[in-house]
This record gives structure tokens, C-alpha cells and sequence, in this order.
């Protein structure tokens, strides 16, 4: 019981946050942050199931955030799909892709595993680019508001309440799959493959799990992400992005679904609220990612929470 | 006929550079055990090293090419220095994560100093094409597939006869009894980064005159280079040739023959497929993990 | 019948005979060790029978199941455990976390209950952590139950791997040098341990280099050399045998010996 209070607890205090900070925000732009924040966390939540618990690592979810995001543009502004369906086919699109793919790649081990993701990313990302009959190519393409009936969904307030809604969602989500039986098995097989599979274990079945889920997740704050910003580019795709979402989960803290959401706010504000940070972007992501792993392995979060238990001695 | 012959020539070319890269990525794998993801990064540094050098100090090639290595070399033992020694015993995922960031890091750096335009060499022997059967080939094609003949050789040299080409074959092949034979292996791991380096730099002034360089070139060609090295079996410097030419190949052809768009993504759809049936890599063998 | 039965089992590393056509049978119930010096095959036989390893030849049968082709985790769910003589223990878990993993074959594990956190699901993970507990208890872990595996000492978590297999409820345990760098004290404990598990009807499979413990514990023994069955039978019938004494003991007797 104590277990399960402590889960919801750290869900109702992110649900507390979301309703509260809208009073420490001066205006639109920091609407128009935070709701990122909370879109890039969703993707990060996501990618710590596979990276952070069953560790695996993924340089390619960027693929699946941008197959997202394209499908609900396109869905939506060509075939003239109701959004939410066609965030749903993109979502199923991109899980049964991930589904597809998972086993074979998921075989894979450390630098070959990092370079078959790495790859199917920049599959995806040349196919967008290359595809502009379909995709728009290179220019990106514009997408219409996230709409139902009548009612439209415009207005950047409004879109932190949804974002920032899906977020906690996703977070108890994540931290009810971590308190189940599937997320002690994606533990085990990171602590030990041959351990878990000797325990009955089926291994490439847990990680595919955790890849599918993750890829899920991506596809669904990319389809969100289109209808905020109105309009994607292949750039959603890229390698980079891939990089800056596996820096945030590693800057957070592995295996932790609320470090995840902390180095998603890190690292998504940092670039929107230092004036000519986009200068220094590459520079300072670089370094966030190897003073992190140098200095802090473990990430913030959890170095911060084991520093609070140990001096309240437990 | 010349079609192909043209195709061959561009493949050659293209080849000749990712197996330059894919060496490094061998050897600083046979040393440590590490991939570095960095590697493409010293392929721009040396490009646009030797542009700042010839343009800026006005220095004339021959002097700006040395230089140009030299400095690459020297972030290569920094990067070991400052980013890799400190996490010695680092999983492999933070290992690779690492590097990444090493080489976002560098990227960023230039993309600081220099800008995010593009830059050119001039070509060694000038633009006149030579013309065989019916097909073009540009001199400096020459010049990188002879550099590549060099280094092969040259390669076969270090390694065979100087003590710290066969203390870095005795390290990759056994750390601690290189260790236990009184081989400093600290040493060797930085004298990989920097031969590593060095070569990458090497094929990024030699290609700089074909295509230009900026800031950010050091993605695709680092990637490709490490599709070559996986394709040649990691680890294998010899391996990591064949699979640059043969991905060099592919490319070219695929460019040629089915469509110029997704030239680029030909190296990764081959190494999808590679690993797909082939976990271990191409020349790789099948381990049997110890529990 | 026999719980597990193996026939003409070999397997080579590179042209090294690792295990060299072995057939033996474990009857339900006993306690059975293999030893043998190093490098004799034991190990390799253990991950023969949990398919970490694939043989080169001969069949495993549990039961009357053929399992010579099965993975590694359906092994686990005919009943067969292991722990292992280099520590596998899961470090980024707690020590009843590390238990509660165990008891994977006895929990639900689908995707869409377990990301809606369905109330059936928390009770199973009530439970797991309770019978985890226990277990805890039973392997002499009870200081240890809220503890991070990596802050555990080396005794603890050859415990803390005996109570990670139980936690499966396996009807054969396969222990891999239980004792190996315990003291005395500790040594006498997994003597205690194993006949409280063979007690409750869970057969054993003892890989231990202790000889005191082997001879103590076990209903049976087979002799290992050179990944060849060298002789088999029990405490008494194994110490006469002159081979054994021979290729096994001979040298340990002729060294002042581990009290054979």
C-alpha cells in the first residue's frame, strides 16, 4: 500500500504543478514554453520505459515523433480526417511500425543496437524529406488547427491545459507500468538479461514492449505538437532531435519518470528563454550531455533524491 | 558503359573516404573498446582547420595540411583526456552517449567560431577532369583513393614494426596482459584517439575540395564511417576498408541507377539489414556471453 | 520418473570439449551434486540445462518433456531455477525488488492492465512484495529487506539469488556454488538452507567446490572431469571410488585435503 500511495503521490504533485504554474506566467510565450515543455516531456516518459528501465538505448525516436506529426498533418489537411483520428492511425501507424521493427533490432546489443535505431531514424527522416509530393519535403508542410465538429483548439492557454493534462496521464501511465509486474521485468533484463530470462522472463518480448510504448508516446506528443505549432519540418526527424531527447532523459535521470519530465523542462526552456541561446545550442547540449554522464550518471532527480534519503537517514 | 565507369569512379571516391573514417572507428575500437561517435568530427575539423589555415594565416597547403592533423590529433587526445578516461568503466549506452555529446559539443564549437557557411579548398592538382573511356574523373579523387592506399600501407607498417603500432595491436587483443607485459595502456588509448583522428582530419581536407565543408558535415560522415566499420566486422581496420568501399558502391550506384534522393539513405537501410540477419555484423563472430 | 533427465549431453568451445557426452537422471525430491575440479564441465552443464547455452548434441528432458530446444524463460516456467556463480543480481533494484522479480512467472503481465494500473494488478504487487518478504526472511535476508542491492554484502546476495529462485516456486533449483567465498558461519547456513529447500520438495542440483557441504547435503553425487562423467553415486560410493580418489581427490588428500 505504501508503495502504491507513493506513485500517486508524485502524479497528484506534477497534476498540482501543471494547475498552479499558469499563475507564474506572465504571458502568451510562456504558455507557448511550457506547453513544449510538456509535449518533449510526454516524449520523454516514453523514451525512459526503453532507455532508462530496460536499458536500451534509441537514437531514433525523433523518427517516431515526426511520423506522428506528419501523419496528423497530413491526415488531417489532405484526406481531410477528423484530427483525432488521424492522431490515433498515426499513433497505430507508428506502434505497428515499432512493433514490426522491435524484435529484429532489439536483438541487437550496445553500439549496434545505437546504430540500427540511429538508422531507422534517418530512414525516416530522408523519406519525409525526400517524399514531397506527400510530405512537402524540405519547406515542411502546414497542418489545421486541432478541431471536433465546431470547436477548435487554438488558443496556446488552452493547448498547456490539454498538453499539460496528457502529460500527467502519461506520467501515472508510466509509473503505474513501472509498479506492475512489466516494469519489474524490464528492470531485471537491465540489471541482468540472463537472470531475467532465468527467471521465465521473456526478454525480446518486454523490450519490444517497452519500444512499442515509447514509440507510441512519441507519435502521439508529435501529432500534438503539429497541431500547436501549426505547421512541422523534417527537421522534427532528425538525428539532433534524437540526440536532444535522449540528453533530457539522461539530464533528468534514468529510470525515472518524473527526472524525465524535469530534464524536458530543462532542456526545452533552456533555448527559449536565454536571448541567442540558439547560437550556442550544440555547444551547450554537448556539454550537458557529458558533464551528465561524467558527473552525474545517475542524472538529477535521482542523485537528488538519494541525496535527500540519505540525510534524512531513510 | 561510361555510365557505369562514371558511377564506379564516384563510388571509388566516396568509398575511399568512408573506409578512411571507418579505420579510425576501428581502431579506436581495438584500443578501448569504445565507439566514438565523435570520429565524423575530426573529419570536419580537418576540412575546416585547413580552409582557416590557407584562407586566414594565408599559409600555402602543404603547410596548412599538417596543421591541420596535428590539431585534429590533439582534440582526439583530449576528447580520451577529458570525456573518456573520466568514465572509464561506464556502461556502454553512457560510453556512447558520451561521445554523442562530444561530438555535439565540437560541433557547436565550430559552429561558434566559424559559422555555419559553407567553406572550399582549392583542389591539390587542379579542376581539369581526366577522361577515360567516355567518363570523367576529377584529380582529387585520385588523391583521396591514393591517400587511402597510403594509409593501408602505411597501416601495415605501424602496426608490424614500430613498438607503439604492435603495443596498440597487444592492447586491443588483450588489455591486461599488455598490461602485465608493461605496455602503458593509458598511452596506447591516447595514441588511438590521436591516430584515429589524425586520419579522419586527413579525409576531411582531401574530400573538402569535392564537397565543400561545414560545421555539420561530420554527422553523415561519421554515421557512414561506422556502417563501414560494423559492415567490416568492428575492430577490423582491413574489415573497415572493405565495407567503405563496398558501401562507397553502393551508394554510387543506387544514386545512379534508382534515385539520387535516397543515395544517402542506402548505408543505413544496408546496415539495418546487416544487423537484421547478422546480429554480430558481417564478419563478426557470434559471442557466447560467460555467466 | 526421473524430474531431470539428460542424455549424451556435449558442448565445445572452439574445439574444447566443455562437456563431454554426460547422461545422468535427478530424481524428484533429492538433493544432487555435481562437483569436480575446476573447469570440469559444472557450470556449463547449468547453463546446458537452463538453455543459456545451446548443446552440441544429446537431449535435456523434464520430466517427460523434450526442452533440448526450448529458451531460457519457458525452461523457467516447467520449474527449473538457477543461481549463478558469477552473481547476477539485478543492482539497479532493491533486495525485495530483486525477489519480487522472481515471482514474474506468477504475476499478469498485460501491457494495457498493467499501464492502467487496474486494481487487480496492485494487489498482485501487494502480495509479490509480501511473499518476497517472507522469502527474505527464509534465506536469513529479514535486516536486508529495504536495502539496494548494491549496497549489499557478498554473502548477502548469494542469499539474496536463493531467494530470487524460490520466489518462482521452481521444482528444480540448480545452485551454483552456493558457498563460494562464504566463512564458516555463513557455509553452515546454506547447509541449512539447502535441506530446508529440499525439505519442502523442491529438488537440487548442487555445483560446490565445499566438500564438507557436498558430502553433508547430498542424496547423490556425479563426478565431473574434464567435461566427462567420471563416476556417480553416493557420498559413501563416490569417496571409495579409486578413480575419483585418483583424478579428484588424490591431490586434495595428498595436500592435506578438504577433510574428505
Amino acid at each position: 500500500m505504501a508503495d502504491f500511495a507513493k506513485r500517486h503521490s508524485g502524479v497528484l504533485l506534477l497534476a498540482l504543478f501543471v494547475a498552479l504554474l499558469p499563475l507564474a506566467l506572465p504571458n502568451r510565450f510562456y504558455f507557448d514554453v511550457a506547453t513544449k515543455v510538456w509535449l518533449n516531456a510526454i516524449v520523454c516518459v516514453g523514451l525512459n520505459l526503453l532507455v532508462g528501465y530496460a536499458g536500451q538505448i534509441s537514437l531514433g525516436h525523433a523518427g517516431f515523433f515526426a511520423l506522428g506529426a506528419y501523419a496528423s498533418a497530413i491526415l488531417t489537411r489532405r484526406f481531410e480526417l477528423n484530427a483525432f483520428v488521424a492522431m490515433g492511425l498515426g499513433a497505430a501507424g507508428t506502434g505497428l511500425l515499432a512493433f514490426a521493427v522491435a524484435r529484429p533490432i532489439l536483438r541487437l546489443k550496445g553500439h549496434y543496437l545505437a546504430m540500427a535505431t540511429l538508422g531507422l531514424g534517418i530512414i525516416i527522416f530522408i523519406v519525409i524529406n525526400r517524399e514531397i509530393w506527400l510530405t512537402g519535403g524540405p519547406d515542411g508542410t502546414r497542418v489545421p488547427a486541432l478541431a471536433l465538429g465546431e470547436w477548435r483548439l487554438t488558443r496556446i492557454e488552452d493547448w498547456y491545459w490539454a498538453a499539460g493534462a496528457i502529460l500527467v496521464a502519461a506520467v501515472a501511465l508510466a509509473q503505474n507500468l513501472i509498479g506492475s509486474g512489466v516494469g519489474r521485468a524490464l528492470r531485471a533484463l537491465n540489471g541482468s538479461e540472463v537472470a531475467a530470462s532465468t527467471l521465465g522472463i521473456d526478454t525480446a518480448r518486454y523490450k519490444a514492449m517497452a519500444f512499442v510504448v515509447s514509440a507510441v508516446f512519441a507519435s502521439l506528443a508529435g501529432s500534438l505538437f503539429a497541431h500547436v505549432e501549426r505547421f512541422v519540418t523534417p527537421a522534427e526527424a532528425g538525428f539532433l532531435r534524437s540526440i536532444e531527447f535522449v540528453t533530457m532523459v539522461v539530464l533528468g535521470g534514468m529510470a525515472s519518470n518524473f527526472g524525465a519530465v524535469v530534464g524536458a523542462a530543462l532542456l526545452t526552456m533552456l533555448p527559449q528563454l536565454v536571448a541567442d541561446f540558439q547560437d550556442y545550442k550544440h555547444l551547450v547540449f554537448g556539454a550537458v550531455l557529458m558533464a551528465t554522464m561524467i558527473f552525474l550518471p545517475k542524472g538529477l532527480v535521482p542523485s537528488l533524491t538519494d541525496l535527500v534519503r540519505r540525510r534524512l537517514g531513510r | 558503359m561510361d555510365e557505369f565507369l562514371q558511377f564506379l569512379f564516384s563510388g571509388l571516391t566516396r568509398g575511399s573516404i568512408y573506409a578512411i573514417v571507418g579505420i579510425g572507428f576501428a581502431i579506436v575500437y581495438n584500443a578501448s573498446h569504445v565507439i566514438n561517435f565523435a570520429q565524423g568530427e575530426f573529419v570536419m575539423i580537418g576540412g575546416m582547420a585547413a580552409v582557416a589555415i590557407t584562407t586566414k594565416l594565408g599559409l600555402p597547403l602543404a603547410a596548412a595540411i599538417p596543421l591541420s592533423v596535428a590539431l585534429a590529433a590533439l582534440v582526439g587526445v583530449a576528447l580520451e583526456k577529458f570525456a573518456i578516461e573520466p568514465a572509464r568503466g561506464a556502461s556502454v549506452v553512457a560510453i556512447i552517449i558520451i561521445t554523442i555529446g562530444a561530438s555535439i559539443f565540437i560541433r557547436g564549437g565550430v559552429e561558434v567560431l566559424v559559422g555555419k557557411r559553407d567553406h572550399s579548398l582549392p583542389a591539390f592538382s587542379g579542376d581539369e577532369p581526366i577522361r577515360i573511356a567516355g567518363a570523367t574523373l576529377q584529380p582529387q579523387s585520385l588523391w583521396v583513393v591514393g591517400a587511402l592506399v597510403v594509409i593501408v600501407l602505411g597501416l601495415r607498417w605501424f602496426f608490424g614494426a614500430t613498438r607503439t603500432g604492435k603495443a596498440m595491436l597487444a592492447t586491443s587483443h588483450n588489455r591486461l596482459a599488455a598490461q602485465l607485459v608493461g605496455i602503458e595502456v593509458r598511452h596506447v588509448l591516447l595514441a588511438s584517439f590521436a591516430l584515429a583522428a589524425a586520419l579522419g582530419a586527413l579525409a576531411g581536407i582531401l574530400t573538402a575540395p569535392i564537397t565543400l565543408t561545414r560545421y555539420d558535415i561530420g554527422i553523415m560522415l561519421g554515421l557512414k564511417g561506422f556502417c563501414a566499420a560494423i559492415l567490416g566486422g568492428l575492430g577490423s581496420p582491413y574489415g573497415a576498408v572493405a565495407g567503405g568501399l563496398a558501401l562507397g558502391m553502393a551508394e554510387a550506384m543506387t544514386g545512379g541507377y534508382v534515385s539520387s534522393g535516397y543515395q544517402d539513405a542506402v548505408a543505413f537501410a544496408i546496415i539495418l539489414c546487416v544487423l537484421f540477419v547478422r546480429p554480430q555484423g558481417l564478419f563478426g563472430r557470434a559471442g557466447t556471453e560467460r555467466v | 520418473m526421473s524430474l531431470l533427465r539428460v542424455e549424451n549431453l556435449s558442448r565445445s568451445f572452439g574445439g574444447v570439449k566443455a562437456v563431454a557426452d554426460v547422461s545422468f537422471a535427478v530424481e524428484a525430491g533429492t538433493v544432487h551434486s555435481l562437483i569436480g575440479p575446476n573447469g570440469a564441465g559444472k557450470t556449463t552443464l547449468f547453463n546446458l540445462v537452463t538453455g543459456v547455452y545451446a548443446p552440441s548434441s544429446g537431449r535435456i528432458f523434464l520430466g517427460d518433456t523434450d526442452v533440448t530446444g526450448l529458451p531460457t524463460a519457458a525452461r523457467a516456467a516447467l520449474g527449473v531455477q538457477r543461481t549463478f556463480q558469477n552473481l547476477q543480481i539485478f543492482f539497479n533494484m532493491s533486495a525485495v525488488e530483486n525477489v519480487m522479480a522472481g515471482r514474474h512467472l506468477h504475476v499478469s503481465t498485460g501491457l494495457v492492465a498493467s499501464l492502467l494500473g487496474l486494481p487487480g494488478i496492485g494487489r498482485e504487487t501487494a502480495a509479490a512484495r509480501r511473499r518476497a518478504e517472507e522469502l527474505l526472511d527464509h534465506v536469513g535476508l529479514a535486516e536486508w529487506r529495504k536495502a539496494d542491492a548494491d549496497a549489499m554484502p557478498y554473502g548477502a546476495l548469494k542469499r539474496l539469488e536463493i531467494a530470487r529462485a524460490l520466489a518462482a516456486e521452481p521444482k528444480l533449483l540448480l545452485l551454483d556454488e552456493p558457498a563460494a567465498g562464504l566463512n564458516p558461519a555463513e557455509t553452515h547456513e546454506i547447509d541449512r538452507l539447502i535441506r530446508r529447500i529440499a525439505a519442502s520438495g523442491i529438488t537440487v542440483v548442487l555445483v560446490e567446490h565445499d566438500m564438507k557441504l557436498v558430502m553433508n547435503v547430498s542424496d547423490h553425487i556425479l563426478v565431473l572431469d574434464y567435461g566427462r562423467k567420471l563416476a556417480e553415486g553416493t557420498a559413501a560410493e563416490v569417496r571409495a571410488n579409486p578413480d575419483v580418489i585418483k583424478a579428484y581427490l588424490g591431490e586434495a588428500a595428498a595436500t592435506g585435503g578438504r577433510g574428505v
